[in-house]
């Protein structure tokens, strides 16, 4: 397997040298969206804590970090870190409510939908930060700005996130972190009574979640230029942010980024061939009909039936 | 010699219910003590204020020189006090080999460590041959060993056993039985609650009887089973006259 | 519409992400009703519950009767997958503007004692109690309903005792929904409806049901009122957009406090 990937990798490299630019695109979301999905992976394939208001932490990182470059002049590639603390410190404070008042699936799941919607709230309201209209950058193409003249380096850039994010999440999971959090998934009770302290390695994969996905939000910032709360904050790119992951087989290194590779196509497809006539939005349906076909057949995701396919094929 | 565990006037009560009542035991290193009663005597509760996922209403229990007063279980876990469940929670998901390792990296952070820790454990409670499969595919009987495996993994001065021999048959049960002996020799302290009568008397060097959630009598096997109270507890006051066979 | 998804929660522990998004069809189908056919949503509420009583046994049946005893996300991620195909699909269908239902009784007002009372929020209300009330009786006083109730305390008994447990549930799924449509065209000549108003509909669901006491149908009505007045206050105290805030933060604070709610059972 390792072989093969390596050989994927390599493809990927070189890509942008026969693609067009509408295809750099695309393949751009794609790796985003899995580095985005492989940092919810941390928290919600491998701890098993469902949080439907990642968003909220693009937001901060991609509004953190906006700021701060246009009325501080502070260059994104620090504006990040920024970004994904001040996401982190969010994080925390998400987490530690909800883990130390016990709030588990469903309750644990409103909690994080209820911060995403304040923080939008918020943002929709205050009109420093640009209000209903949105923030705004002026597209300069300064590299120290995080702002490139050519698609392809953001192309490099954002598979560079999610190599990282992948690293990161294959690192955790041959360590004892790792295997603490699968176990914190199966079963929290038996896992305190083992000596594994929950409460500590649940707020430790959401703060790594949120750094990440925070950082995350700086590149969202400067690809898009405009940020509006709606978008930025809202349950529709926590969809889209869990949804590969969960289609991909959440808990493992690969489900995210195969779930990005199945889905952000399908996204585009549906968008480009029902995109006219005001048919947007018929993507979400396809999403919402995956979604359930997952749950029904496929409860692990793509990712581990593949594997069970390949085993037996190499049988 | 202070004891292992030192427990003093334990209370906890439900809303209107008081499962368990002013209850005192100690344990010196190396011990088996039993722990037997009628259903809903308050034994499992006992285990849960003990291993610190419920918090006493009132008392103290002291284990191994630490107070165990509001440490969460996996403190406790950590200072060698490990529990099984009475009704088995393997991970399901995930082998047998990595349901110990759980409990191996508690003592062994590093993974490769832990793992090779997690087979020797396996081994030991017989399971050998069953460490690549799946936990979800095992016999009630081998769950119990891997229940037990995993906790023992932990490496524990003092073992909870909660009902380790429920819904096992005679053969198994007394594959458990010497388990736990052997287990006991090799220096770990057994707290276990049981209601087969057999494998308590064996294995305990001292039996504690609870009632209603108060200790009603104790001693070693031979005086309690005669005890009238206990026959009284159990059965009901018409049998307390029956001689004892 | 918090009765209908505590009903949901009540009986068969399963949380309906799409409760919001259901009753957002309800409203279109009173807004078709009145718009193609004429029939005032007042009358047309009849229809549209039954309609969505459909949708929920349906639903139910094809559906959420697979992942009763799964684990607790599975469910959840597939309320939410039928939540994104019914938003989307009513985008797709309707548009995404708002719309509002016209009614004859909008524009009449009357004197209530000292205060000037809108006769459509009244009806709405009126009605509101009275299917409510009926509700209750169903459950207390029928025999399906009494099943429901026992499903709800034990399944395995009710298994036990010949219960034919997922006919139950279909019926407690299709009802909790049947109650959305009903609050749906109750509601639609008030308050403007568009697709993407899904979301806040579940959440103010939530919201009062997590407050009221989760499965329990008094607490449903009393949370319904409190947060009704909660929000009222906060609009008009704070601006009215911040309105929402209000809601939820509200609803972290419950979560936080008492997540059982004032009458509630906790999901086991």
């Amino acid at each position: 397997m390792k072989w093969l990937a390596a050989a994927a990798l390599l493809v990927l490299l070189v890509l942008p040298a026969v693609l067009n630019s509408y295809a750099v695109t695309v393949f751009i979301f794609i790796f985003f969206y899995a580095f985005l999905g492989q940092a919810w992976n941390i928290v919600g394939g491998y701890a098993g804590q469902l949080s439907a208001g990642h968003a909220a932490f693009v937001g901060i990182g991609a509004y953190a970090s906006a700021l701060l470059s246009v009325q501080a002049g502070l260059t994104p590639w620090i504006g990040m870190l920024v970004g994904g603390l001040l996401s982190a410190a969010l994080g925390t404070v998400v987490g530690y409510l909800g883990f130390r008042f016990g709030l588990r699936g469903f309750y644990f799941v409103l909690l994080t939908v209820a911060f995403a919607e304040v923080c939008r709230i918020v943002a929709l309201n205050t009109d420093a930060v640009g209000g209903a209209l949105g923030y705004y950058i002026t597209f300069t193409g300064d590299p120290w700005q995080f702002q490139f003249q050519d698609n392809r380096v953001y192309y490099y850039v954002a598979l560079g996130l999610m190599l990282i994010a992948t690293g990161i999440v294959a690192g955790i999971e041959r360590r004892r972190f790792g295997a603490y959090l699968i176990a914190i998934r199966e079963d929290e009770s038996a896992c305190e009574a083992l000596g594994v302290n929950t409460f500590r390695y649940k707020m430790l994969a959401m703060i790594v979640s949120s750094f990440l996905t925070g950082v995350g939000g700086t590149f969202y910032a400067f690809y898009l230029f405009s940020l509006q709360p709606a978008a930025v904050f809202g349950i529709p790119l926590s969809v889209e942010i869990i949804i590969r992951p969960i289609v991909g087989g959440a808990g493992t290194v690969m489900g995210p980024i195969l779930g990005s590779f199945i889905l952000s196509p399908l996204a585009e497809a549906s968008r480009v061939y029902f995109g006219q006539g005001g048919w947007t939005g018929a993507h979400l349906i396809a999403y919402g009909l995956l979604l359930i076909a997952v749950v029904l057949f496929l409860p692990q995701g793509a990712y581990p039936a593949l594997r069970r396919l390949w085993a037996r094929a190499a049988r | 010699m202070p004891p292992l565990l030192h427990v003093s006037g334990i209370s906890k009560r439900f809303g209107g219910l008081v499962a368990v009542r002013d209850l005192s035991l100690e344990m010196a290193r190396g011990d088996v003590l039993g722990l037997i009663g009628p259903n809903g005597a308050g034994k499992t509760t006992a285990f849960n204020l003990l291993s610190g996922f419920l918090p006493p209403d009132r008392g103290e229990i002291t284990f191994d020189g630490h107070r165990l007063a509001g440490l969460k279980p996996h403190a406790i876990c950590g200072l060698g006090l490990a529990r099984t469940f009475q009704i088995v929670r393997p991970f399901p998901h995930l082998s047998v080999l990595d349901n110990v390792r759980v409990g191996a990296l508690a003592r062994h952070p590093r993974m490769a460590e832990a793992r090779e820790k997690a087979r020797a454990v396996i081994e030991r409670v017989g399971l050998g041959g069953k460490a690549d499969h799946a936990a979800s595919g095992l016999t009630l009987a081998e769950r119990k060993r891997l229940e037990l495996a995993r906790a023992l993994a932990t490496e524990p001065t003092l073992l909870l056993l909660d009902e380790v021999m429920a819904g096992l048959n005679a053969t198994e049960i007394a594959a458990i039985v010497s388990l736990v002996q052997r287990i006991n020799e090799d220096g770990v302290s057994i707290l276990l609650i049981e209601h087969n009568m057999r494998a308590v008397m064996t294995l305990s060097h001292r039996i504690a009887v609870l009632s209603f959630g108060e200790k009603i009598v104790e001693g070693p096997p031979a005086t309690v089973a005669n005890h009238p109270r206990v026959i009284e507890a159990y059965l009901g006051e018409e049998y307390v006259h029956t001689p004892a066979r | 519409m918090a009765v209908g998804l505590t009903l949901i929660f009540g009986v068969m522990r399963v949380v309906n992400f799409a409760h919001g998004d259901m009753m957002v069809w309800g409203m279109y189908l009173a807004w078709m009703l009145s718009t193609r056919a004429g029939i005032d949503p007042y009358v047309g509420f009849v229809a549209c519950a039954g309609a969505l009583f459909l949708m929920g046994w349906v639903t139910q049946r094809l559906l959420v009767d697979r992942i009763v005893n799964a684990p607790h996300e599975m469910q959840i991620l597939l309320m939410l997958g039928v939540a994104l195909v019914l938003e989307n699909a009513a985008l797709v269908a309707f548009g995404p503007d708002p719309q509002r239902v016209r009614s004859p009784l909008r524009a009449a007002t009357i004197w209530l004692g000292p205060v000037f009372v809108d006769v459509a929020r009244l009806v709405t209300f009126a009605l509101a109690m009275v299917l409510t009330l009926a509700l209750y009786l169903f459950l207390t006083r029928t025999d399906l309903g009494r099943t429901m109730r026992a499903a709800a305390d034990n399944a395995y008994g009710a298994l036990v005792i010949g219960t034919d447990v997922r006919r139950v549930y279909a019926a407690a799924f299709g009802i909790g929904a049947a109650c959305v449509g009903a609050a749906g065209a109750l509601v639609s000549p008030i308050l403007p409806f568009q697709p993407a108003g899904g979301l806040s509909l579940s959440v103010a669901s939530f919201n009062i049901v997590i407050i009221g006491g989760m499965g329990s149908l008094p607490g449903a009505f009393l949370g319904g009122l409190l947060v009704s007045v909660a929000e009222s206050l906060g609009a008009v105290f704070l601006s009215p957009s911040m309105k929402e805030l209000v809601s939820f933060s509200l609803l972290i604070v419950i979560l936080l406090f008492r997540p059982a709610g004032l009458f509630g059972k906790t999901a086991a």
